[in-house]
């Protein structure tokens, strides 16, 4: 149950107020134009009081907000994390290039941003998150170093490039299917005109006496032309949902990658800790500071403690290292086994996927081939009609 | 390109056609030539043969101005004011809104000077007037012209101007005129579905322009796919030219001929209200005889005047009644030649668009990597 004022948003005024251009270098060291958003935060304290203090303000970057919702993610794997808008401007319609500098973009993602920042505030776990309230207030870039320490060290190479694999084919597969309804759209619009043509034929044929039969023919070929893109469209209907199937499925083979990336971190942070506890063994042991530590400094100060405290801690150290090492080994043999079964089935997905693509597109150039010849026969019998005029 | 049924005309003043030795019509061919830089007038090269006696030469070649088109025009109509004389391309054009010297304009413009002429040599009594002669022959058309500028209010003016009032209008003229009315309105009805036909085809082509390009995109991040999917590309760019050539041929083909036929419908209404004027001045006339008959109750006579008249109304009918079908004739050839390029344009489209297909589809089915093997076609 959530309690008064157990969650952020009850103690502080959270919003994104603006969107700024700004250019910098990239991680290949090329300029490039970014977007900043300005998060806003006041303690909404102050403002029931009656003052109105200004608002304590940073920059960042679509970009920071990602990281911050995926150590979110890593951290609370049983929470429904909210998601971000979209990365890139998808699913618009009405524009030719989906723009990503597009004012009318750009606002939609500072509200989305907004909204993101509210939910994940509101939450009663997620709220009270340090690294949630040093993203709102702290305006530096330990957040990028965040991304470091929390992102997996080794990842299998292969699960990552499959990843981004996935997301190409996700952005390509929606684009393309946006693309093709408006084809198809302007298409229709193409063969209907022609049935006006059917008409006025019609009409004229009536007041010729030797052209009228001809142009009366002709006439209803264009009615029967125009009425032919209604069955032909819906055919192209059937290559739409083979694109669509792999636009979903797009997804799930992101989240295995992402899956084995959490096995990995898993791995890595049962190693480091393992580790950790050795090297406190080893001080312990031997009374030498090799890295520094807090209880190492605050022995030298405030002396040491007693032999009983120590042998006490020693052991406690030698159970956890054994339960670590256990762990290690665990976390091992499952990564190693997560990722060649999920390899495997990558494979055969990847077959699957090239074998099914291409005879979609087998396809969808046979229903283009059977489009033309009825366009040529409709046509050709057109012409014979005017010849008979 | 003959004249069609040899019809004795001898009310006309001409020679019936029987009595020329060669029933063929005089052949040219128009060609156009680069703009006059002094002037501004794009100059027309007509080259031509004829087998007409009258000729001095059996070959010619003159070069002649849209003015000079004009003046031959109202020269025709002045001297054969019964006869429908074929229209001319519009002779004003806005500035600014079409380019005068633009490849399309003057292309268009050739073409319909060119069927000018083809018609008028065409008309059995029309090819033989001597100023279609010397436009064809003469050098220099300079002298006549100003001639003809001084003697601009012709013949022909009196005669759709007249001030008479008709009284019982012959049952087929009136049909004529019905006829064409409604014929304009269609022709207005086919030329906007046509201009509709043309922009919804842009637009299509607009999306398809778009629509290509992520097949290449989607290309370049896969490995056995690659080939197909840059094979689906550029057989979608194909069929975008393909697409761009019939949109072109419709605006440039199709469009301007139905809009010169608007002229022509035009040009065969005055010819009918001509013949009405002159119905309508010897009704007028021949109740102010037959008044004056009443008066002078010994004159038995029909006034010359009167007859003369009577003589014009039934050569009128006669011109325009051959007139007619002639016009008739070439609609009906002119429609069928127009329309049946349309479909053949709408059908080359789609035999561009199939080959294109069909030429993919090898590529489609081939799962080895491709070695510069050409596709079947």
């Amino acid at each position: 149950m959530v309690e008064e004022g157990s969650t952020l948003l009850r103690r502080m005024e959270i919003s994104v107020a603006e969107a700024e251009k700004r250019t910098g270098k990239n991680t290949v060291n090329m300029q490039e134009i970014f977007t900043v958003y300005l998060i806003e935060t006041r303690p909404i304290d102050a403002i029931t009081e009656g003052h109105n203090p200004a608002p304590d303000s940073l920059w960042r970057r679509y970009s920071e907000f990602e990281i911050l919702r995926n150590y979110l993610l890593v951290t609370y794997p049983f929470i429904v994390v909210p998601p971000l808008p979209e990365k890139r401007a998808e699913f618009v319609w009405h524009k030719l290039s989906a723009d990503n500098m597009d004012p009318d973009f750009v606002e939609r993602r500072r509200v989305g941003l907004e909204n993101f920042l509210l939910r994940v505030a509101s939450h009663s776990v997620l709220s009270n998150d340090k690294i949630l309230y040093h993203f709102l207030t702290e305006a530096d870039s330990r957040i990028k170093a965040l991304s470091a320490t929390f992102r997996v060290k080794n990842p299998d190479k292969r699960f990552t490039e499959m990843k981004h694999y996935s997301d190409e084919l996700q952005s390509l597969t929606s684009q393309l299917l946006r693309v093709r309804a408006r084809v198809a759209d302007r298409l229709y619009g193409v063969y209907k005109v022609h049935g006006n043509y059917g008409r006025v034929f019609s009409e004229w044929s009536a007041l010729e006496k030797e052209m009228g039969d001809g142009l009366q023919s002709a006439g209803h070929h264009m009615d029967a032309y125009a009425a032919s893109v209604d069955d032909m469209l819906e055919e192209e209907e059937h290559y739409a949902d083979q694109l669509k199937e792999y636009l979903f499925y797009a997804e799930a083979l992101r989240a295995v990658c992402r899956k084995h990336e959490l096995t990995q971190y898993e791995l890595e942070t049962a190693s480091s800790d393992l580790i950790s506890k050795k090297q406190q063994r080893e001080e312990l042991a031997t009374g030498m500071v090799r890295t520094f530590s807090f209880k190492g400094m605050t022995n030298k100060l405030f002396g040491q403690e007693t032999p009983e405290q120590r042998e006490a801690k020693l052991s406690l150290l030698e159970e956890q290292i054994v339960q670590g090492e256990e762990t290690v080994t665990e976390k091992t043999v499952e990564c190693e086994e997560y990722v060649k079964g999920a390899w495997v089935d990558m494979q055969r997905f990847k077959e699957q996927k090239d074998r099914d693509l291409r005879e979609a597109l087998i396809g969808y150039a046979v229903m283009q081939i059977s489009m033309c010849k009825k366009g040529i026969q409709v046509w050709t019998n057109a012409k014979e009609c005017f010849h008979k005029m | 390109m003959s004249a069609g049924t040899p019809k004795s005309l001898a009310s006309s003043g001409q020679k019936p056609i029987q009595e020329i030795c060669h029933p063929l019509g005089a052949e040219e061919t128009a060609s156009v030539l680069t703009p006059s830089p002094d002037v501004g007038n794009t100059i027309t090269s007509i080259g031509g043969k004829t087998t007409r006696v009258e000729f001095d030469l059996p070959e010619y070649s003159v070069r002649r101005r849209y003015q000079d088109f004009d003046w031959l025009r109202t020269k025709l109509e002045d001297t054969q004011p019964t006869h429908l004389i074929p229209p001319l391309p519009e002779k004003f054009v806005m500035k600014g809104v079409v380019d005068r010297f633009s490849e399309e304009f003057v292309e268009t413009r050739r073409k319909a000077l060119d069927k000018f002429l083809k018609r008028v040599a065409d008309h059995p009594v029309l090819s033989f007037n001597e100023h279609f002669n010397a436009f064809l022959s003469a050098k220099d058309l300079n002298k006549r012209l100003g001639l003809a500028l001084l003697s601009k209010m012709g013949e022909s003016v009196k005669y759709v101007t007249g001030g008479y009032k008709l009284r019982g209008r012959p049952v087929e003229f009136s049909a004529m005129g019905d006829y064409l009315d409604m014929f304009t309105q269609k022709l207005g009805t086919i030329d906007r579905i046509a201009q509709r036909i043309i922009k919804e085809q842009s637009e299509y082509q607009v999306e398809l322009r778009e629509y290509g390009p992520v097949y290449t995109t989607w290309a370049l991040s896969e490995a056995e796919l690659q080939g197909p999917l840059e094979g689906v590309a550029s057989c979608m760019a194909n069929c975008s030219s393909a697409l761009d050539e019939l949109t072109q041929d419709m605006s440039e083909d199709f469009l301007p001929v139905l809009r010169e036929y608007v002229l022509y419908i035009e040009s065969m209404k005055i010819v009918l209200k001509k013949r009405d004027n002159i119905q309508a001045e010897y009704e007028a006339k021949l109740e102010a005889a037959a008044f004056r008959k009443e008066e002078k109750a010994s004159c038995t006579q029909v006034p010359t005047d009167v007859e003369k008249c009577h003589d014009r109304v039934e050569c009128c009918n006669a011109d325009l009644k051959s007139d007619w079908d002639r016009w008739q004739n070439n609609k009906r050839q002119d429609f069928r030649q127009l329309l049946t390029g349309m479909a053949d344009h709408n059908i080359q489209y789609y035999e561009k668009c199939l080959a294109a297909w069909e030429s993919v589809i090898p590529l489609l089915r081939d799962k080895q990597p491709q070695e510069t093997e050409t596709e079947e076609d």
